[in-house]
């Protein structure tokens, strides 16, 4: 077991990867929460794993909030928030899939190359992982910006976040509890309050395209 | 060579032969089950074959010669890439002839030739098909070079046999890069062997079809041929995948035990594949014909970042 830890953890960083893809190339919403809890669960395992194999209970607190919050309580409310703005079956045009993902590979390129001397300074157990990391902090930051609809801008907002604990977990096996707590909090938070922005744009412009939060006033 | 390598040789051979019908049968006969249907014999693939065979051939006023030839050449290239993949052993004496680049090339050499048999004809259907197979085999092929070169990375050798050796008699592990690998084969076996998301091999005289538009003209022992060649293409892309994920199974030279054992593994794990391939095809919907780029081109680049996470992560 101890053996196979860090070639679990490297399978579990290149399914969050394969997931980050597989959201950039997504139009459906309902199967984009779906594969947002996936990746959740991917980085829940790797936390417990890593936990596990380096006796750190911290890890084991970490993962069970990772799975409250994010494979249960957060894909819950984005659930109920699409059936209540009726947009659960939307399909949004993406603009140029085949583009985006030929960009997706520069990102992948570029932040392996940034990481691979920091990971050959690193003793932990899976530093080869930071560079897989910082690639999906990368993904999530460009579905956030090709997006144009909001509750996709969300998603890739909190599979950002996904990617960044990612980044801690294997890197410094874990950050410091209170760390952890309040970022945990500030998610929770943050998704709440994107909710009520969701019902209010959608209130005032009939759709949930923020390009129409450019305008500064109607026409 | 050896006398066994070359009793291997023939063995594996004849079993792609014969097995290839048998393999498109058990997945049109799982398919079926899977969609409530009254399944058609196992054996319908040979019945068919027979009957083609026996038929008088029919060929169109205008054909060329090239069109005559065609299937003769389909048949051989399919029949080659199948004995050079190791699906029973890795002492194969006709491997050297092509490594995993060359077993590409075969593949494309086929594809032309196919390509240019349905346009042979001038009738509207044969050019949509090859237009329409061209697209998706110049997408496909780069795709496969790069799952393949994932696999060549981890074993450091492009021959065939070599990296089913190493992948078979390492030290258990577990490799990152050949999951995106495998997904991405599997996108482009989709493709490449004719199924549902791509094409729907039970459509006939449908404007959304490509393999059959390409064949639409052939008749008797000329269709009977093809035909046999892509149950052949469906087993060889079986056998690389089973090869490349699942290695374990295969005999290597001198060990003329293990070559029995082989051969009831190998009927294992096709008749395992082809349930899944049966499953994936019922799971999923048939895609517009401007989406398979997208398609395509996803599975691309999975097989790119397998190669970068080999690189960035190493072996083990």
């Amino acid at each position: 077991m101890i053996k196979f830890a860090p070639q679990l953890i490297n399978l579990f960083a290149t399914l969050i990867l394969l997931l980050s893809f597989a959201m950039i190339s997504q139009r459906r919403i309902v199967s984009l929460i779906n594969l947002f809890m996936i990746q959740g669960a991917a980085l829940v395992a790797a936390s417990f794993l890593l936990g596990y194999v380096t006796h750190q209970p911290d890890l084991y607190v970490s993962g069970a909030l990772t799975l409250v919050l994010k494979v249960m309580l957060i894909p819950w409310m984005l659930y109920r928030m699409i059936a209540k703005l009726n947009v659960r079956w939307d399909v949004e045009s993406l603009f140029n899939v085949p583009t985006t993902m030929l960009v997706g590979i520069g990102l992948v390129i570029f932040s392996f190359s940034l990481a691979l001397p920091i990971s050959r300074l690193s003793d932990s157990l899976a530093g080869g992982s930071l560079g897989i990391a910082l690639a999906c902090v990368f993904l999530s930051f460009m579905m956030m910006i090709t997006r144009s609809k909001a509750v996709p801008q969300v998603i890739g907002f909190l599979s950002m976040e996904n990617g960044l604990i990612f980044a801690a977990t294997t890197v410094t096996n874990g950050m410091p509890m209170i760390v952890e707590f309040g970022i945990a909090l500030d998610v929770l938070v943050g998704v709440l309050i994107l909710g009520v922005f969701m019902f209010q744009i959608r209130e005032k412009f009939d759709s949930l395209d923020i390009h129409n939060l450019e305008a500064l006033k109607e026409d | 060579m050896s006398a066994l390598g070359i009793f291997s040789q023939l063995l594996a051979l004849v079993t792609a032969l014969l097995l290839a019908p048998l393999l498109t049968g058990w997945v049109n006969q799982w398919r079926a089950w899977l969609q409530n249907k009254s399944a058609p014999g196992l054996l319908q693939p040979y019945r068919m074959l027979h009957k083609l065979f026996k038929k008088e051939s029919l060929v169109a006023e205008h054909a060329s010669s090239l069109f005559r030839m065609a299937p003769y050449l389909i048949f051989g290239c399919m029949a080659l890439a199948s004995a050079i993949i190791p699906t029973l052993s890795t002492d194969l004496p006709l491997s050297p002839a092509a490594d995993a680049i060359a077993l590409v090339g075969l593949f494309a050499l086929a594809r032309v030739f196919i390509s240019l048999a349905a346009m042979d004809i001038g009738t509207a259907f044969g050019t949509l098909g090859a237009r329409r197979e061209m697209l998706v085999g110049f997408l496909a092929e780069p795709a496969l070079l790069m799952v393949l070169f994932c696999a060549s990375m981890i074993t450091k050798s492009t021959s065939l046999t070599a990296i089913v050796e190493t992948l078979a008699h390492r030290e258990l592990a577990i490799y990152p890069s050949l999951l995106l690998a495998g997904v991405a084969f599997t996108m482009v076996s989709l493709a490449e062997n004719a199924r549902v998301p791509v094409d729907n091999p039970d459509t006939h005289l449908e404007l959304t079809m490509i393999h059959e538009a390409l064949i639409l003209e052939y008749s008797a022992r000329h269709l009977a041929l093809l035909e046999w060649a892509a149950s052949l293409k469906l087993f060889a892309y079986s056998c690389i995948g089973l090869a490349l994920f699942f290695p374990w199974g295969v005999a290597e030279a001198n060990a003329p035990l293990a070559l029995v054992l082989a051969l009831p593994m190998l009927v294992f794990k096709l008749a395992m594949g082809g349930m899944a391939l049966a499953m994936v095809e019922t799971a999923s919907a048939k895609m517009r014909i401007f989406r398979v780029p997208e398609f395509l081109g996803t599975a691309f680049l999975l097989a790119v970042i397998g190669l970068l996470v080999n690189v960035l992560l190493g072996v083990g």
